[in-house]
């Protein structure tokens, strides 16, 4: 089955629109047309055409942008759908789906009517397909995408012959090549000698010719099924208390880590549903600082987000999946039962699911002298404790850094930090200073705070007490405190 | 009060305290390389103009051992707390708060550390304290003498008010208590 149209078709199945349309590709910085309606292709704009050039054709062209991933998506999701024809499904290149019908045709009232009812179908929600069988894969890929049919058992040869020459899953320069060779047909190509056809053209030719009539085998491999990690049940009579929903979430969390102990992963996220009686539904989300399976461990983590759910009229559905999963092996549990650092790691998970993931952080060390850029923040959840250099290596620095903050100075300076000066509206006196250390800007990075050039540092003590990371930039001269020392 | 300047109290272990002053994240820094044996949560508000500088930290604490938690709103903030108190993986929880904590957030603080056993520590602004807290201290650098640090005990709910001046030492890891500034050999002069 060959769709011609298909992303265009999705695109338009989510937002109908009228008159001629177009889905736009942007690759290797021009936009090109990726996909096109039908109304299009009758004002003469075809596949790969760029964009101005088409507006400039038809100014009343409606764009959108394509989107690979979900095309992709979406042609699997058909593929699966044709699982009603036969078990044996796979996605052929990126607008195709092949199914091995074999034995399978007659529980449809035969081969034509398998495709009629096929075609219909898939009309019917919108989708142009062109539909063809064949004893081979590469017979049926060439015979959809050429008008599609059926090819006879055993006639393959005669109903391929008549077909040109990139019907066989060739490169252009191939067909190009055999073009400039008087070559046109399958059945032109068929007839020749096949040695020195391999030597000129290399052996993959040979080998789609021979896929496509039979010679060689090319089998069908389908996709494995992603694996799913959900778990239902169903209630007689509607719930409505707390411990009621988390006594039904436990039983689904037992059956839910078995299955999960049994692929050897851990749940990274997981989300409840809660059918209510009315058939309105509830959702709870959670995240968790690490993959992990214990049924008791996750139930705890719920619970206030069960407890923040409106029950309404009773609860009579729970529903609960993992949204995603990560390896997780077994491990060696301690003779207390309890794994060193699963506390910690539901701290953390508690934590995110209420204030978010990116708000619980690590700190690691960058390679850098700017001060803003010599360490990285990293969400806790998903980085481990990184080592940091010994102090002895490292100049002295301050506890607390903030923004540039411009100081007033109350006394003359020139290179060295004035004598009194006003910080956050306190009158300072420098007790001691020293430095400077000139750090300079990182030339291969525009950094707004660093347009000022470069910047001589002081660690200046005052009489009031505090301890100030102050620094002057020479080239715009200015002071600034940066930080407060300990 | 020079007899009990040698004797420098440890943070009484499983309770909440305060800190205020110039040198009270410094303090901070300093108790939290003190209480060893497991992580260090930081509790900061995401709108503070400061923000730790883990460089900064290194002659004092390991940062690998901190996870640092910005948190959007006072409420957050507290109950975050809380949670890392009643949690009881962690060494030390110090957090930030903007507002003077009520009686009854306090209370509830100190009721969380003894459930998880883990000391908290606050650090709070200048006379902003709570009743609640077991001690305040009053942390603040000493110009006249380069990295030490005076610190007062203020509030105590069972034992004496005290000062101590104190300076860390980076190479040994270990906190020195000096005694009573009169008596310190070679101080150094006021540079100015």
């Amino acid at each position: 089955m060959w769709f011609p149209r298909l992303a265009s078709e999705r695109a338009l199945r989510l937002w109908p629109c009228e008159g001629p349309f177009a889905l736009v590709h942007r690759a290797a910085n021009a936009e090109h047309l990726h996909c096109l309606s039908p109304q299009a292709e009758a004002r003469g704009l075809h596949r790969g055409m760029s964009l101005p050039d088409a507006r400039a054709m038809c100014p009343g062209l409606v764009t959108r942008p394509a989107d690979l991933p979900r095309e992709m998506a979406f042609l699997r999701m058909l593929a699966r759908w044709a699982g009603r024809y036969s078990p044996w499904t796979a996605r052929d290149g990126s607008d195709g789906v092949v199914a091995d019908i074999t034995g399978a045709a007659h529980l449809f009232g035969g081969e034509a009517a398998l495709i009629a009812d096929a075609v219909a179908r898939l009309g019917r929600s919108g989708l142009t397909v062109r539909a063809a069988i064949a004893d081979t894969r590469g017979a049926a890929h060439a015979l959809a995408r050429h008008g599609g049919g059926i090819a006879a058992p055993g006639a393959t040869r005669a109903a391929l012959g008549r077909l040109p020459l990139s019907a066989l899953r060739i490169d252009s320069e191939t067909v190009a090549g055999l073009h400039r060779l008087g070559l046109r047909r399958i059945a032109d190509l068929a007839d020749l000698p096949r040695a020195p056809l391999g030597r000129r053209f290399g052996a993959g030719l040979l080998l789609r010719l021979d896929q496509a009539l039979g010679t060689q085998p090319e089998p069908l491999s389908p996709e494995a099924e992603a694996p799913h990690f959900g778990v239902r049940m169903t209630l007689p009579e509607p719930i409505g208390l707390v411990s009621d929903v988390m006594a039904g979430l436990d039983r689904l969390l037992d059956r839910l880590s078995d299955r999960l102990a049994a692929a050897g992963q851990g749940a990274r996220r997981l989300r409840l549903e809660l059918g209510r009686v009315d058939r309105s539904t509830v959702l709870a989300e959670i995240g968790l600082a690490r993959p992990m399976r214990d049924a008791r461990r996750i139930a705890a983590l719920f619970r206030p987000t069960v407890e923040d759910i409106d029950a309404g009229f009773g609860i009579d559905l729970m529903r609960l999946t993992v949204t995603q999963a990560e390896p997780l092996a077994a491990r060696q549990v301690s003779a207390g039962g309890e794994v060193a650092g699963d506390r910690l790691s539901d701290l953390v998970s508690r934590l995110g699911n209420r204030l978010g993931f990116e708000a619980i952080q690590r700190f690691a060390p960058a390679e850098s002298h700017i001060p803003e850029r010599s360490f990285l923040t990293l969400p806790a959840a998903h980085a481990e404790a990184a080592p940091w250099p010994a102090a002895s290596d490292t100049p002295e620095r301050p506890v607390l850094l903030f923004r540039p903050e411009p100081l007033v100075p109350l006394a003359p300076s020139a290179a060295e930090p004035p004598a009194r000066f006003r910080w956050r509206r306190m009158e300072l006196t420098k007790a001691r200073a020293r430095g400077p250390e000139r750090i300079a800007p990182e030339w291969w990075f525009d950094d707004p705070a660093w347009r000022s050039g470069l910047r001589d540092y002081w660690k200046v003590e005052t009489r009031e007490g505090w301890r100030l990371w102050l620094f002057h930039t020479p080239q715009n001269p200015d002071w600034y405190a940066h930080g407060t020392f300990a | 009060m020079s007899a009990a300047a040698t004797a420098f109290p440890p943070l009484l272990p499983h309770r909440v305290h305060e800190v205020c002053g110039p040198g009270a994240h410094g303090f901070a820094v300093i108790q939290a390389a003190l209480h060893k044996g497991g992580p260090v949560l930081w509790i900061g508000a995401r709108h503070a103009p400061e923000r730790l500088f883990p460089p900064g930290l290194v002659p004092v604490l390991d940062p690998s051992r901190l996870i640092a938690v910005e948190t959007r709103s006072e409420t957050d903030l507290l109950w975050a707390t809380e949670e890392g108190l009643r949690a009881g993986p962690l060494a030390l929880v110090v957090a930030c708060p903007d507002k003077p904590l009520s009686l009854t957030a306090g209370r509830r603080l100190q009721l969380a550390a003894e459930a998880g056993r883990t000391t908290g520590l606050l650090l709070v602004r200048m006379g902003a304290g709570s009743n609640a807290a077991e001690t305040r201290w009053q942390a603040a650098p000493l110009f006249q003498d380069a990295g030490g640090q005076e610190w007062s005990l203020v509030k105590n709910k069972r034992g004496a008010h005290g000062t101590w001046i104190v300076r860390w030492d980076a190479k040994a890891r270990s906190l020195h208590v000096v005694s009573a500034s009169g008596e310190r050999a070679g101080l150094a002069p006021l540079a100015l």
